[in-house]
């Protein structure tokens, strides 16, 4: 009797004829039959052995060792196993104890606050068969996402999840970013990935300074276990009309805030009015973003683009934003992250003007001229900035640098 | 047959194969071109028009009465073709037909079989099949896997069953046809009905040397039935069915390219190779399938075409609306179809003249002088398993189970560049290997493989590698892309088999290439 009361029964994971590279795990413990291990796996022949010696291991880490535990496996890998296991566990039994995958020792780059983000590829924190792969198709920032893209039952297995990924999967060189919750439930989320080397913490409904700070004061307590030098960088999201409002005092309210980014959907929403892709119910919200985000010297970033199979749609909503003075944009699919590059990326008239600039400021400075020209026109430093600025994104993406027109170009062919 | 007779010889690729396969004696593959075919071609029974009707009319009411007509016993040898895909009714009714008179130890010669064919697995079991000799996929495939087929299976590449069948090393008692149209004296075509498939080349030698020939369709007109892709003069008897098969499974109404932006990089890469090395040139001719990935390899290929203004002077199908758009639009001489994958892909053979049909004779037969697939520049095929010495797999998976037929892909590996665009896993299922659990294709005919992690040129092509690295493309050794996979996915256990054959794999000279064995279950 006493031990029908002890039996418990949690899950976690996913399973069913779509699911791939997941998996799905059940835990009954108290069954008075040790520690059984049922494992469904589509690798088995392959990875039978190696699985069940894993969750073994990571069962008796826990010191569960009375235990049934079920496994229908898509071809999962390790880390995504571990995670789901862990968040089964975690259900029945609060060990702070943690079993973790190995850190990757080529996840421990850093990334610098005037980096380059013209592209930053959405993932939904609880499908692992998309963040597999996501790196190979080079955007500059991968965010796995905690918040709108997970159901209120699976935050924490997904928290779990991105964690692990964090430490196990190789973006590639992209900026890890994660967008966490709004607190409090974004403290958790705060508590598992800071740890690991997360570049930038989105925030999302971003409406109040007190926010940040709150988001700030949380940060600093969190100790970081990798000596990759890095800060944790914020790039709070607003998505209402009164975060657009409060932009200026959002942006200016952190230093570690870089970049600050629209979300359109909800802003339309929120201002009753139906998105359009001229989008000019937004016009005076995304001025009011880069305007603040200059002001407070970080880079403004444009909503996603929602329609994954319109390519010319984004094609224009990328050159109206950059037009804007916009310096990245959102994407959910891979296929989006190669015209938002070209779409950002300067054209060679801005290139070769941005040379020319720079040039005609190396020779005014060595003729000790206080005054710089080019041609007719007086060139004051922040315009030699954005020249520099267009030179180093240039350089940042391997664009060709098309010789100066004044210039001979070296031709050998 | 004694099973303790046999022998396990090893060949020339150091594959274990057995020295006698159904009481037949095999021949080891001895190396690419080294085997030298001797003596003529088989001769059909020379027929006499007194035995056919005067007026041509060859038409019996039903399959079975043709069955029974052209003498179907125990023991015989049944030939069936795979224009249905997995929509084919044909096979599945010959089959109940020859249960229903109790007939055995057939042996069932389908230029490939699809799930739909599962049906066929208790005739497997009762006896009235002994064993395939075709592509096993799916079921068949897991059924032969697991030890469970009387016979030993054999698969041959598309090239490969034309070969044995005009060699004489595969005697077809009888050969049913199904096709899209056909009049009462058997001349046929895939071009029209509602069972339309293009076109009926997988079917021709059959026609050609099989004793008895039987013509069914759901779709008869009166003569003449034109053009003749088969001709009535080859056939025996001819049936009018009410259906062939399921349309919608038949053909596709529209094949539509990949979204998986995994697989989209992976032809985008391929392309990208493919220009950067000059194989993409004014004059030249590709061949890519009808899967997810190779659809969208011709459609970049079209992209960097238009930019260029390139025009290829043929493709080679599996055609489809890319392929014919490209046609239509100038930017494709000729489609050389070997099998039409959508409606448009029929439409236009049936209405444009630089639209051809093809069969594996044209295409793929080895043994004959010459055939089409060494003129193409750059063929893009699938693998299941890539190995350090590039030797790829296409019949078995990691796991060792049978999957899938050979198809044409070993015929194909003679054209001037073969690439293979590969993931470097799928679900944790390495396709980078150290040694491929099934050979189908000796890496010495395989120049690149493409994975979305890097690509890797075979060491023999340094023309290759010279230009894909002056291009700044990301190069890796096999052995750099297998340690990837590894790190990525950890080091599988290899699957376990027992010492029985299930099947063999024939080289496109009709020698045994390698071993499918029995899989260790439980």
């Amino acid at each position: 009797m006493e031990k029908a009361t002890r039996k418990k029964v949690t899950e976690a994971g996913n399973r069913g004829e779509k699911v791939r590279s997941d998996c799905h795990v059940q835990i009954e413990t108290g069954t008075g039959k040790g520690l059984v291990i049922d494992l469904r796996s589509k690798v088995n022949s392959m990875f039978g052995r190696h699985i069940r010696a894993l969750v073994s291991k990571q069962m008796n880490f826990y010191n569960l060792t009375d235990a049934r535990v079920q496994i229908t496996d898509s071809g999962a890998l390790d880390f995504v196993i571990m995670a789901r296991l862990e968040a089964a566990v975690q259900k029945i039994s609060s060990t702070s104890q943690k079993f973790l995958p190995e850190m990757l020792t080529q996840n421990l780059y850093s990334t610098g606050p005037e980096r380059f983000r013209l592209s930053r590829l959405y993932l939904p924190g609880n499908s692992p068969a998309l963040m597999l792969n996501a790196g190979i198709h080079k955007p500059n920032g991968i965010i796995l996402d905690l918040e709108d893209s997970v159901a209120p039952e699976k935050k924490t297995e997904a928290r779990l999840l991105v964690r692990n990924a964090l430490r196990a999967l190789d973006f590639y060189g992209a900026e890890r970013m994660v967008r966490i919750n709004p607190l409090p439930l974004g403290a958790e989320d705060l508590k598992e990935v800071i740890p690991n080397n997360v570049h930038v913490i989105l925030i999302p409904k971003a409406e109040d300074p007190d926010q940040i700070t709150e988001v700030d004061t949380l940060v600093d307590k969190i100790p970081v276990k990798h000596n990759t030098g890095q800060s944790v960088y914020f790039m709070p999201i607003l998505e209402t009309a009164k975060g657009i409002e409060n932009a200026y005092s959002i942006a200016m309210s952190s230093g570690r805030i870089v970049a600050m980014a629209i979300g359109l959907e909800d802003l339309t929403a929120d201002l009753g009015v139906t998105r359009t892709s001229e989008g000019n119910e937004t016009l005076w919200a995304r001025s009011r973003m880069v305007n603040a985000c200059v002001a407070a010297g970080i880079q403004p970033i444009d909503s996603v683009f929602s329609d994954v199979s319109d390519m010319e749609g984004l094609l224009k909503t990328v050159q109206r934003s950059k037009a804007m003075g916009f310096e990245g944009m959102g994407c959910i699919h891979p296929r989006q992250i190669r015209a938002i590059h070209e779409g950002f990326a300067p054209s060679p008239a801005e290139i070769d003007k941005a040379k020319r600039i720079i040039k005609a400021y190396d020779e005014a400075r060595e003729k000790g001229l206080g005054v710089v020209s080019l041609g007719t026109k007086m060139i004051d430093p922040p315009v030699v900035q954005r020249a520099l600025h267009i030179l180093e994104l240039a350089k940042a993406m391997e664009l060709e640098f098309l010789p100066v027109t004044h210039e001979k170009a070296d031709n050998n062919e | 047959m004694n099973k303790n007779n046999r022998k396990w010889i090893e060949n020339a690729a150091g594959r274990k194969v057995p020295s006698e396969v159904n009481g037949h004696p095999v021949i080891p593959y001895q190396g690419i071109g080294k085997y030298l075919p001797k003596g003529r071609k088989y001769g059909p029974p020379i027929p006499s028009c007194k035995d056919f009707p005067a007026d041509g009319n060859k038409q019996v009411v039903s399959l079975k009465e043709a069955l029974i007509k052209s003498g179907l016993h125990d023991g015989m040898t049944i030939s069936t073709h795979h224009h249905f895909r997995n929509g084919d009714f044909l096979a599945n009714m010959i089959f109940d037909i020859a249960h229903e008179l109790g007939i055995k130890n057939l042996r069932w010669f389908p230029s490939a079989s699809f799930p739909c064919h599962e049906h066929l697995i208790p005739y497997l079991e009762d006896g009235t099949i002994h064993h395939i000799e075709g592509s096993m996929n799916g079921p068949l495939g897991r059924f032969t896997s697991e030890g469970k087929m009387k016979g030993i299976g054999v698969l041959r590449s598309h090239g490969g069953r034309y070969q044995a069948v005009q060699d004489g090393e595969v005697h077809i008692d009888i050969a049913v046809i199904g096709a899209g149209k056909a009049d009462p004296f058997g001349n046929a075509n895939g071009l029209e009905g509602p069972s339309a498939t293009g076109l009926l080349g997988f079917a021709l030698a059959d026609s050609q040397y099989a004793d008895k020939v039987i013509v069914v369709t759901d779709h008869m007109v009166p003569f003449p039935c034109v053009p003749w892709q088969i001709q009535g003069n080859y056939v025996d008897y001819t049936v009018e069915i009410e259906k062939l098969g399921d349309p919608e499974k038949i053909i596709s109404g529209t094949t539509r390219i990949t979204r998986s932006p995994d697989r989209l990089y992976l032809a985008e890469l391929t392309a990208q190779f493919c220009d950067a090395t000059g194989i993409i040139h004014d004059g030249f001719s590709f061949q890519t399938g009808a899967g997810g990935t190779s659809l969208a390899v011709s459609d970049y290929f079209a992209r960097i075409m238009r930019k260029k203004g390139i025009k290829a002077r043929f493709a080679r199908g599996g055609s489809n609306k890319y392929l014919v758009s490209m046609l239509e639009e100038g930017m494709i001489e000729y489609i050389l179809d070997g099998q039409t994958f959508d409606l448009e892909g029929i439409r236009s053979m049936a209405e444009n003249p630089h639209h051809t049909w093809t069969s594996p004779f044209t295409s793929y037969n080895y043994h004959s002088k010459g055939n089409f697939a060494g003129m193409v520049d750059v063929v893009i095929l699938g693998a299941t398993e890539v190995d350090l010495d590039f030797n790829a797999n296409v019949v078995t998976h990691s796991d060792g189970y049978l999957l899938h037929g050979i198809g044409g892909w070993q015929n194909c590996l003679f054209s001037k560049t073969v690439i293979l665009p590969v993931p470097l896993f799928r679900d944790r299922i390495p396709i980078i290997v150290d040694q491929v659990t099934t050979l189908c294709g000796p890496g010495e005919l395989i120049d690149v493989v493409v994975t979305e992690r890097g690509i890797a040129v075979n060491p023999r092509r340094k023309d290759l590698l010279g230009k894909a690295r002056q291009a700044g493309l990301p190069l890796k050794t096999m052995a750099e892309l297998k340690d990837m996979a590894d790190s990525i996915c950890g080091i599988p256990d290899k699957p376990e088999f027992e010492d029985q054959p299930v099947a063999v794999i024939k080289w496109v000279d009709g020698t045994v290439i390698d071993t499918v064995r029995k899989i260790k279950t439980g």
